[in-house]
């Protein structure tokens, strides 16, 4: 396992490439709030943050719709590509992401039962995709557990537990058909009709596991060396591998209830930020929250001004222009 | 003092390792010896704990080593592995990892660990790397800082497993030296070599391993004339005496 990465040298001091990244969240944060159907003039976002200009036209687009989709975009984004740098990483796997330890699997099936059993009761979609996603990844981690926790039975672990999951999901839609028209806007995903309420319940899980896992960043480069290692340096492989992984199936699980199944923001950021900034796990993490955060919000801004007053789902976007950029990513690594 | 119990180890359920009882004295180079397969690298992971199927005990100072934790271990014996994962990190930032068991949550490097990876680079001659990214470092610069991160784990014990491989001859050398200074401070150094003359000319103590048993341990004089190489590895060894001791050779 010399190389699986898309990186290898950092080319640029973190801390800087760092206040860039938090310097492109931001503008796309305010530009997610100007830019829309109605364009609001900055000096009014301004206001409207400020607490002003209550009961106005642009106070409610900015309260109700843009501030909660902006807020969802960046969260989800960041708490997606964390979770991946932290998945790749432990796993030495350049293709992992949450889907690989059965985030998405997991998610998708008690969202499909959800859809089948209460299809009036949309409110219960991000719950069941928070539980699914941690109850797909504990069983994961589970059976990884009672075979050994080595890298290749985690993957291994995560396909068979995807596979049985996607049975699942396609045998709840073959019998409540019904079921398809909720689990189909979660499974492309999206951010329209976004509420505070639906962010809350995500906020603190993503915010305490980000925590924790920085807290864990030298754990992390040191479980990178190798498990037996690591464990001669005095880490505890195996359990280290799993709460790492715990803590990102956290972060992940609590953004796809928010967003549904945005993909490749988690395989994609920490691959570029990897090349930024290198392997140390605690720029790595840091950089690929902010990275995944502006990566997503950009996206989302694409997908609801390109074809306006029509939008694409996000997800759509995402592929759309992460995909020929991540080839173009791997080209340039040919070449050096 | 690491002491080996009636050690025997493998891995799922298939045994390599039979009966091995030897102590690793401080102040001595140990070699092990054998030919490939017989056990080796398992005997060095057994010693440290990594194996899981392990019958016998290991004791850290008359301590058992299922009363020790990982990290206590780690405090007592550092370990140079012979299959390595190379991380995109600095060598320096590679040589700090060795200060990780003297680290409290959360793990903070401290300057005297900083100092520690700077002296550790020093004595494995690879200060020139530090700033530079393992990957780009060749298989001998590589060992060279593999190197530095178990002198700077500062243990009583240092296990390498091959820890010339890659290297040149002078650099081959050099690790010896290095070796024979360690044990001059007082540490005990295990060696896991596939150069008998090398390992016969620098060895305080060799143990010679066949199929997962213990066939000797002794000094270079008692090996030699006990004809255990000859046996195990199927050459005849014979020596010469030059002006720098006896030199071995192999036909």
């Amino acid at each position: 396992m010399k190389n699986w990465r898309t990186s290898s040298i950092p080319r640029h001091k973190p801390g800087t490439t760092a206040a860039v990244l938090a310097g492109l969240v931001l503008l796309v944060a305010v530009l997610n709030l100007c830019l829309g159907a109605e364009t609001i003039p900055l000096g009014t976002v301004g206001r409207v943050l400020a607490g002003q200009e209550h009961g106005t036209v642009a106070f409610r687009i900015i309260r109700y719709v843009r501030m909660p989709r902006t807020c969802a975009c960046l969260l989800t984004g960041a708490a997606l590509a964390a979770s991946g740098a932290i998945i790749q990483g432990v796993l030495s796997n350049a293709l992992a992401a949450p889907s690989t330890i059965g985030v998405n699997a997991g998610a998708g099936l008690l969202v499909a039962v959800c859809c089948a059993v209460a299809p009036s009761s949309v409110a219960l979609v991000p719950y069941a995709a928070l539980l699914g996603g941690f109850l797909g990844v504990s069983l994961v981690l589970f059976i990884a557990e009672r075979t050994g926790a080595s890298k290749i039975t985690l993957v291994l672990a995560g396909v068979a537990i995807s596979s049985i999951f996607s049975a699942g999901i396609d045998a709840v839609i073959t019998f409540v058909p019904d079921a398809l028209n909720g689990y189909s806007d979660f499974r492309i995903g999206g951010f329209s009709g976004m509420s505070m309420t639906r962010i809350k319940p995500a906020l603190w899980p993503i915010v305490l596991s980000f925590t924790a896992a920085l807290s864990l960043h030298n754990e992390m480069d040191v479980l990178m060396l190798g498990t037996e290692q690591a464990q001669s340096l005095g880490v505890s492989a195996k359990r280290l591998r799993l709460l790492v992984l715990a803590l990102a199936a956290v972060m992940a699980g609590a953004a796809v209830s928010i967003s549904g199944l945005v993909g490749f923001v988690g395989l994609i950021a920490p691959h570029i930020m990897r090349r930024l900034v290198g392997e140390d796990s605690g720029p790595l993490l840091v950089t690929s929250a902010l990275g995944g955060a502006a990566l997503l919000g950009g996206c989302d801004l694409l997908a609801r001004m390109l074809f306006a007053p029509f939008e694409l789902p996000v997800g759509i976007v995402m592929a759309l222009v992460g995909g020929p950029f991540f080839i173009w990513l791997l080209q340039r690594r040919g070449h050096t | 003092m690491i002491e080996l119990k009636d050690l025997g180890a493998g891995y799922g359920g298939h045994a390599v390792l039979h009966g091995i009882s030897m102590a690793f004295p401080p102040g001595q180079v140990t070699v092990l010896l054998g030919p490939n397969g017989c056990g080796k690298s398992t005997l060095v992971k057994a010693a440290l704990g990594l194996l899981p199927d392990r019958t016998g005990d290991v004791l850290f100072d008359g301590i058992s080593i299922d009363r020790l934790t990982v990290r206590q271990i780690a405090q007592k014996a550092a370990y140079m592995a012979q299959a390595r994962n190379i991380p995109s990190i600095t060598a320096r930032r590679m040589v700090l990892h060795g200060r990780f068991p003297y680290l409290g949550y959360p793990r903070r490097y401290r300057p005297e660990d900083r100092e520690m990876a700077r002296q550790a680079l020093a004595w494995a001659d690879a200060e020139d790397l530090a700033d530079r990214p393992m990957s780009e470092l060749s298989g001998g610069q590589r060992q060279k800082v593999y190197l530095a991160m178990a002198l700077a784990q500062d243990t009583e014990t240092i296990f390498m497993d091959e820890p010339t491989t890659y290297l040149d001859v002078k650099h081959q050398m050099e690790v010896m030296s290095v070796s024979r200074r360690l044990a001059e401070l007082g540490r005990a150094v295990v060696l896991v070599l596939h150069d008998l003359s090398l390992a016969l000319r620098e060895a305080d103590q060799l143990a010679v391993l066949e199929e997962g048993m213990l066939r000797r341990t002794g000094t270079a004089e008692e090996i030699f004339s006990s004809g255990v190489l000859d046996r195990v590895f199927g050459v005849t060894v014979k020596r010469i005496w030059t002006e720098h001791g006896w030199q071995y050779y192999y036909v």
